[in-house]
């Protein structure tokens, strides 16, 4: 009984830390860039393919984290100058449909690569053993891993905005556009900077989750959605509140579905709903 | 004098560590025209913003004909009487003039006896944003798009706006900001004018005109009132000239 | 928001006129296309209200057309058709509660924010319906379509006339809604609807209250989504979960800028054009979302003013 609730306590701080490093890329295009971008699920299962094509071929899976990193930049660099750069001052009624057209399009793409069926993705037969962690009970040594593996992310993440000059700029962006000018960067350059760096995070993630949640059509979906509950729960561009709201969202929807599985469907939205009530604009956010 | 319509007590406002109001009180009463005056980050903006209901308060009260009105939302108290103009020109730009006016003449209908009846045929918020443009000489100019007036316009159109709601009080911000020295002559005559049936609290920076048309003058430094009076008071004060006349000039 | 012109609103009718007398030419396919095209453009047009009259951007309008298609299933359950006048206020008053309660909390936020919390609200929806026991199951069910009674004099019509009856029936509720929304949008309330979409600051500081006037926009649009969506499962005889998914708001928001934001009557040309563009799309691919993308993304591109800003407008 108390294994079985440390395994979904696990289980849930592990779901929550995959969607911080979902909705830390989102909350960042969106604080820094002011662009909201539908498509960012797409980009987290294009992620999860690539991990399913990287195992395919018999390679490792470990090989698709730094293609899933070096892919993603490079696709979200191509896409922010291409597309995003040009939708930053439009409505967002045009943001929103251009980024569904992109998740239709996406879609597409992976039907004629990969065709319609679910695909499982084997875990890495070096991790595939279970770690005995308290009186018997044991624990997937990949889950383990990728709780790991997502922290040290965060943790880069974190030092990267909060200690260099780099992170400085996008805090910058992210609260006083105009002070960009005033220190003399380029904006221009930041907001590649970031739109790559929120790609490659969410395809990190999906390449992480594959041997979790195998692959399948409109898996981005799902992952989306919950994104942005992190996001409004957390509060506008803050990385801390997304941090706080992912591992909160994590453990209620993960524990949620364990013990109540009747509602658990709609648990998150009612946290949402009680954030929305007590405090609109998020936990972290200003009022 | 006349009781105060508005009156505020110990009003304070922090933002995280910055006390942008710190402890003022003040009065306005009908036919009296109250500036505030004071360097740039004095608070004034923030105090006016605090009057309207546009901030909150975080300590202090407000006061609307003696009854406590702290707390309320800006539409509240706008319906309660309190009008204002911003010190950011803040108008409905693709929309004409008029409608910009009878939309704020509209507030004042009671709404759920009317408000689906057509717009087009509803004479009294037509009538009233006609005279509120009148009265602030953009009567010529009704039918133009918001956004295509001059920035004096778009200043006077400000003034229109408030007007049109029928407030009791005025909180103007900044009215005179951007505008030449003959619009602001226009303007000044305007203030004097509309001073005689409302009480009227012009946050402002211009010093010749302030002296000119207040009753009363408060002079605001780091959030803190520093002295209140007569514009001869004021204008006589070493400490004001030390704080804030002597660096303006 | 304009509102189209006195010829504009003569065209207007010229066209349901030829929509009305379709049966006489038609088949049963074609009016079933276009039957589908009616609910289509009653539902985008639903979405409007609050797009191009409030400048609000709902991700989540496919929640209420899904629950008002549901409202059919509540009322018959398996058994029997019921008749319209009961289930059709049912449909609308069942979205009109569900949006009462989305729009109180979604309306706290503004801009990106209110986008993201109906998106998520909308998915609740879906959510509940995919899960829910009492719901008729994940993969959907068929629901009898109501008829026409009225108080024991049933009109159920014959199979020969049913897609006939189906499509005077959309077209009326269609013409209906139309003609609401005309009246709505040119009433003081529509008035404050279009002060709050240029600058709802500056209402709320003139004495508006404009969260309560946006809510009231909210429920009316639900509610009419509610309406879409029987009308849907009347038309289809079938109701699923992915009624309420968030594809089908996308596609709703797509219809309204097809059409264009500006002009009440845009998204009834969007929905068509909508509509036809997916049956011509079938007719040359499979690739269905391949062309639906791309004519998204021509949509964005190039079409700022819609389909409605091509000709025939007047200010209201």
């Amino acid at each position: 009984m108390l294994g079985g609730f440390l395994a979904q306590l696990l289980n849930g701080v592990q779901y929550g830390l995959l969607l911080f490093l979902i909705s830390s890329g989102l909350t960042l295009v969106f604080g820094v860039m002011g662009v909201i971008n539908l498509a960012h699920g797409s980009l987290f299962m294009l992620g999860a393919y690539l991990a399913f094509a990287v195992t395919g071929a018999a390679l490792p899976l470990w090989l698709a984290l730094p293609l899933a990193v070096a892919g993603g930049a490079v696709l979200g660099g191509v896409l922010e100058r291409t597309l995003f750069r040009r939708f930053r001052t439009r409505e967002h009624l045009d943001q929103v449909l251009l980024t569904f057209a992109l998740i239709l399009l996406f879609e597409e793409a992976r039907a004629a690569l990969f065709g319609n069926d679910f695909h499982g993705v084997p875990v890495p037969a070096a991790l595939d053993f279970s770690v005995p962690v308290f009186g018997g009970f044991a624990y997937s040594a990949y889950r383990v891993a990728v709780l790991l593996g997502c922290l040290g992310v965060a943790a880069l993440l974190f030092w990267g905005i909060e200690r260099t000059k780099l992170g400085s700029a996008v805090r910058a962006a992210a609260e006083k556009p105009e002070m960009l000018q005033l220190l003399g960067l380029d904006a221009q350059r930041l907001h590649t900077l970031v739109f790559a760096a929120g790609t490659a995070l969410a395809m990190l993630a999906g390449a992480l989750a594959a041997p979790l949640y195998s692959v399948f059509p409109g898996m981005g979906d799902g992952f989306l959605i919950i994104s942005f509950v992190v996001v409004v729960v957390g509060g506008v561009g803050s990385i801390a509140g997304a941090f706080w709201a992912a591992m909160l969202i994590g453990l209620v929807d993960t524990l949620g579905k364990a013990y109540l599985p009747g509602v658990a469907g709609l648990a998150v939205y009612a946290l949402m709903a009680g954030v929305l009530l007590w405090r609109p604009a998020g936990l972290f956010g200003r009022a | 004098m006349s009781p105060p319509v508005l009156q505020c007590f110990g009003l304070t406002r922090r933002f995280g560590g910055l006390v942008a109001v710190d402890d003022v009180s003040l009065a306005l009463a009908s036919g009296a025209l109250h500036a505030v005056i004071g360097p740039n980050g004095a608070g004034k903006s923030t105090l006016a913003n605090l009057l309207s209901g546009e901030l909150t308060p975080t300590s202090g009260t407000l006061q609307l004909d003696g009854e406590s009105v702290t707390g309320w939302p800006a539409w509240r108290m706008a319906r309660a009487g309190v009008g204002r103009s911003f010190q950011r020109t803040n108008i409905m730009r693709p929309l004409s003039v008029q409608e910009n006016v009878r939309l704020a003449a509209q507030a004042r209908l009671t709404p759920p006896t009317r408000l689906w009846r057509n717009a087009a045929k509803e004479a009294a918020p037509q009538i009233a944003a006609r005279a509120a443009l009148e009265r602030v000489g953009l009567g010529a100019e009704a039918a133009r798009k918001a956004g295509a007036l001059s920035h004096g316009q778009q200043r006077q159109l400000e003034i229109a706006m408030a007007l049109a709601t029928a407030p009791r009080v005025l909180l103007l911000d900044e009215p005179l900001a951007g505008m030449g020295p003959e619009e602001s002559e226009t303007l000044a005559a305007l203030l004097r004018d509309l001073a005689r049936d409302h009480a009227v609290l012009l946050v402002e920076h211009d010093m010749d005109v302030v002296f000119r048309v207040a009753d009363q003058v408060t002079v605001m430094v780091e959030g803190r009132v520093l002295l209140s009076g007569t514009p001869a008071v004021v204008r006589g004060s070493a400490a004001v000239r030390d704080a804030y006349l002597g660096q303006a000039t | 928001m304009v509102i189209a012109s006195r010829r504009g609103h003569l065209l207007l009718g010229g066209a349901a006129l030829v929509v009305a007398l379709l049966p006489l030419v038609a088949g049963a396919y074609v009016l079933q296309l276009v039957s589908t095209a009616l609910v289509m453009a009653l539902f985008a047009l639903s979405l409007q209200l609050l797009v191009g009259g409030t400048g609000l951007v709902s991700l989540g309008q496919a929640g209420f057309f899904g629950l008002g298609a549901y409202a059919v299933y509540f009322v018959q359950g398996k058994g029997a058709a019921a008749s319209l006048l009961l289930t059709l206020p049912v449909a609308a008053l069942l979205a009109g509660l569900a949006a009462l309660a989305v729009g109180a909390l979604a309306l706290r936020t503004r801009g990106f924010f209110f986008l993201m919390t109906t998106l998520a609200f909308g998915q609740m929806l879906y959510f509940l319906i995919h899960d829910a026991p009492w719901a008729g199951g994940a993969d959907g069910i068929f629901v009898q379509r109501p008829n026409f009674g009225l108080f024991g004099l049933d009109y159920v019509p014959a199979r020969r006339d049913r897609p006939a009856v189906l499509l005077w029936t959309n077209l009326a509720l269609l013409c209906a809604a139309y003609a609401g929304l005309v009246v709505v949008m040119r009433s003081l309330f529509g008035r404050m609807l279009q002060g709050i979409k240029e600058n709802d600051h500056r209402m709320q500081a003139l004495g508006h209250n404009t969260y309560a006037v946006k809510l009231v926009a909210f429920v009316l649009a639900g509610a009419l989504a509610g309406v879409a969506g029987h009308q849907w499962a009347m038309t289809e005889a079938f109701v699923n979960p992915e009624l309420l998914g968030w594809h089908r708001s996308a596609e709703a928001l797509l219809m309204v800028l097809l059409g264009g934001l500006g002009a009440l009557h845009g998204p009834l040309l969007g929905a068509f054009a909508f509509i036809g563009l997916n049956e011509l799309a079938q007719l040359v691919t499979e690739r269905q979302r391949l062309v639906e993308g791309l004519v998204i993304l021509a949509a964005v591109l190039l079409l700022r003013d819609g389909l409605a800003g091509l000709r025939w407008r007047s200010r209201a």
